[in-house]
């Protein structure tokens, strides 16, 4: 079980609490689209994602980027749990979806981003530190039903 | 083939213009000590490297990082023979140094996200996809002499 110090919980809380789940949910999902474009095979209904300016554009692309960041607010409030409450999604993914896990560390990566593109003052080493240890256990909660 | 598109090299040398070499240097090689700590085991005779100030502010680690970031500067002026560029130094890490070739990919990392912290929205998707091929490419030709 990943353990988050005292400190750590904080810079993630504190951060948390800035960030516009809407926004940067549909920029993270959008980035991950445009930078890792095999990506886009999990998404073939989703209308146009032939070019940058409509992946970013993309309605459906925001709608879907903001309920996966938004789960990714139950990571905050869980961190002491990650296996359990991403249990679902886990056998989601591996059962229905057929996600490459792979994926999910390039979807963290997408978030830091974010983060970092959204906010100068905050975004320290330590943040960055405590954010990147968050979304990495994220990617193995969310790999470790996979069968 | 090139490597990278016209305008994909476009976009990287605009950004690569306004960067300040030496001090992103520092800064990444800083971050990816705090974020990725067992990377601290290559630079023991680094001194202080106790505390996320005391590396940020470490000038060994701000030398040693401006020497990196120039290197891979160099490397941008060769970005259609990065192997070609990057063979003698590829040689040294692995016989002298012997560094996982998995902690050139963090530093790309890192890398990235120091320039998206640094220009915030003009570190647009497209842009971010072209250094994310760089920072690959470059991780790639430094592993590419490993034996």
């Amino acid at each position: 079980m990943v353990h988050f110090t005292a400190e750590e919980k904080a810079a993630i809380t504190s951060l948390w609490g800035k960030v516009n789940v809407e926004e940067a949910g549909g920029e993270a999902l959008g980035r991950l689209l445009v930078v890792y474009p095999w990506t886009q095979r999990f998404f073939d209904n989703f209308g146009n994602l032939s070019s940058e300016s409509a992946i970013m554009g993309n309605p459906k692309v925001k709608a879907h980027g903001k309920k996966v960041l938004t789960s990714f607010g139950n990571a905050v409030k869980h961190m002491d749990d990650l296996k359990d409450t991403f249990a679902e999604l886990s056998e989601l993914h591996c059962d229905k979806m057929h996600v490459d896990p792979e994926n999910f560390k390039l979807l963290g990566n997408m978030i830091l981003i974010v983060l970092a593109t959204h906010f100068s003052k905050e975004f320290t080493p330590q943040v960055q530190a405590a954010w990147q240890k968050l979304t990495t256990a994220v990617a193995n909660a969310l790999a470790h039903r996979y069968h | 083939m090139s490597f990278l598109s016209a305008e994909e090299k476009g976009l990287v040398n605009g950004l690569w213009g306004k960067v300040n070499v030496d001090e992103v240097g520092g800064e990444a090689l800083g971050r990816l000590l705090v974020v990725y700590p067992w990377t601290q085991r290559f630079f023991q005779s680094f001194g202080d490297l106790s505390s996320a100030d005391a590396i940020m502010g470490n000038s060994k680690v701000k030398a040693h990082g401006k020497k990196v970031l120039n290197s891979f500067s160099d490397g941008l002026k060769n970005i259609d023979d990065l192997k070609g560029a990057f063979a003698k130094l590829s040689e040294l890490h692995c016989d002298k140094l012997h560094v996982d070739p998995e902690n050139f990919r963090l530093l790309g990392n890192v890398l990235v996200c120091v320039l998206a912290h640094h220009f915030g929205h003009e570190f647009n998707p497209q842009v971010q996809a072209a250094f994310q091929k760089v920072v690959a490419g470059v991780a790639s030709a430094l592993a590419h002499r490993y034996h």
